[in-house]
């Protein structure tokens, strides 16, 4: 346990942090937020998704993870998380590479919705496309520009008219499993989207369009 | 700030279980969420369940409001107040403009509210159909279904026999057009505000213990019928302090022989008035 990276350097406050930033993100889909007070997290894990689950993670609450022994012993060590051995018995989800199917997941039950998973997913990018209208985009280089893609549309509670948001690396057909799960409502899964130091929320009240 | 206790009163097991039930309930608008409420150092009717939800949610760079039927003054607004910037070491503050986090009991502000606030109410009885159904597994069952019909007889009934909607307080309301909900016992002159309010909307039943939200810009609508739309009433009458024709108004009496004003529930909105005039 001697290479143990530390955790957040003041929990208390630093989880405060992290978790007023994951309520934002929640409360606002799809907006991007930032964590400004985050632990050095061990390779694959992000760091925004390190924080993430020191805020909320802890014995109450098992943890599935693609990530390896390097980051089970961390957040064995740091939140006190049991280990789940499929997705579907995790309360988190943590993906690093290719995830688990949404449908993989808890979704709840329609009494008790909120036991429903969180996925936690990391992907390459998360861009807001430009504020400037089609000049500041005609700016962007081309290259930059296709893998940004078309982008979502999301609207929904939280969303006053449409938030816009580019996630680069989220899994090809995850728009279709998201469409599969919004019938399922009030049950279906939460998922939080992590790249680098940032982070965005998608609650399972959210639509998501191509656009 | 004093030594002895964690930041915010609240040990990090308890904040991070109600940081979990905040998450989902703001993921699954107006549903209750049972959370592990914990015994705070002020009693049940004290807003034992707002303090939890305030507790877990503020930081050292928030400014805190308290409110109690809209006044600042109150005894248990300026304990509430006085424990957080105690337990917490936070600014606090009367104005509403000020304050990134607004605890109330009873009321919303009149001051429209911004996306950087957050609400926090305080919640008796979380549960809106809790005179029509004892029976907690039967409601859950209810919410589950969206089996609200019972309401809108107990509605229809006030209207028969009243002519209109009898209930003044803890107006029931529909969020996303999905859960029932309890608005808690604000006047119902404020349900409207609560509707694609700008600001997160969170709620905490102490003795209950539930939590549930309702997220920005989320539709809220009070039940009614066709031919008996909702209305938010107020006193016909100006404030005899700031002259508000449109807020909502308390009634005072002056004397023993039946005098009596009306002046402005919310002290901020009014003094702010006041002082615009002056
Ligand atoms: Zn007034």
């Amino acid at each position: 346990m001697n290479d143990l990276l530390p955790g957040f350097a003041d929990p208390v406050l630093d989880a405060q942090s992290a978790f007023r930033a994951v309520l934002e993100a929640m409360s606002r889909p799809g907006r991007i937020v930032a964590i400004d007070r985050l632990p050095e997290a061990p390779v694959p894990l992000m760091p925004a998704a390190a924080a993430v689950l020191l805020t909320l993670a802890d014995a109450d609450t098992p943890v599935w993870s693609d990530a390896g022994d390097r980051v089970v012993a961390w957040l064995g060590f740091h939140a006190g998380c049991p280990i789940a051995s499929t997705p579907l018995a995790a309360r988190f989800v943590l993906a690093t590479g290719a995830a688990p199917a949404l449908d993989a997941l808890d979704p709840g039950s329609e009494e008790e919705p909120q036991f429903a998973a969180t996925l936690i997913l990391q992907v390459q990018a998360l861009e807001r496309p430009m504020d400037g209208g089609p000049e500041a985009r005609r700016s962007e280089s081309a290259a930059y520009a296709d893998k940004l893609g078309s982008g979502w549309r999301l609207t929904g509670p939280g969303i006053e008219h449409a938030h816009h948001l580019h996630v680069i690396g989220a899994p090809t057909d995850f728009l279709a499993q998201w469409r599969a799960q919004r019938p399922l409502f009030p049950c279906g899964v939460d998922v939080i989207l992590c790249a680098g130091t940032r982070l965005a929320a998608l609650p399972r009240t959210v639509q998501i369009e191509e656009g | 700030m004093e030594q002895g206790y964690n930041f915010a009163y609240l040990d990090e097991a308890t904040k991070r279980m109600i940081r979990r039930a905040i998450l989902k309930a703001v993921a699954i608008p107006g549903h209750q969420i049972p959370f592990g409420a914990r015994e705070m150092p002020l009693p049940y009717g004290w807003g034992t369940g707002g303090i939890q939800v305030t507790a877990s949610i503020i930081g050292p760079n928030d400014t805190l409001k308290v409110i109690d039927q809209g006044a600042d003054d109150t005894t248990n607004a300026i304990s509430i107040r006085r424990f957080f910037a105690r337990v917490a070491g936070v600014a606090t503050t009367e104005h509403t403009a000020e304050a990134s986090i607004i605890q109330t009991r009873h009321r919303i502000p009149e001051r429209a509210l911004r996306e950087d606030q957050i609400l926090v109410y305080q919640v008796p009885m979380p549960e809106p159909l809790f005179r029509l159904e004892p029976r907690v597994a039967e409601t859950r069952r209810m919410h589950a279904l969206a089996e609200y019909g019972l309401m809108q007889v107990r509605l229809y009934e006030d209207i028969a026999r009243l002519g209109r909607i009898g209930t003044a307080y803890n107006y029931p309301v529909m969020v996303n057009a999905r859960y029932l909900m309890s608005p808690s016992p604000i006047p119902a002159f404020d349900n409207p505000k609560m509707d694609r309010m700008p600001a997160l909307q969170l709620f905490g039943a102490g003795r209950e213990k539930r939590i549930y939200a309702v997220p920005p810009y989320t539709p809220v609508k009070s039940l009614d019928f066709d031919d008996h739309p909702f209305r938010a009433i107020r006193a016909p009458h100006a404030c005899t302090l700031c002259g508000s024709t449109s807020s909502y108004l308390d009634e005072v009496v002056t004397d023993d022989r039946g005098g009596r004003v009306f002046v402005c529930s919310d002290t901020d909105y009014c003094q702010s008035r006041r002082e615009k005039a002056a």
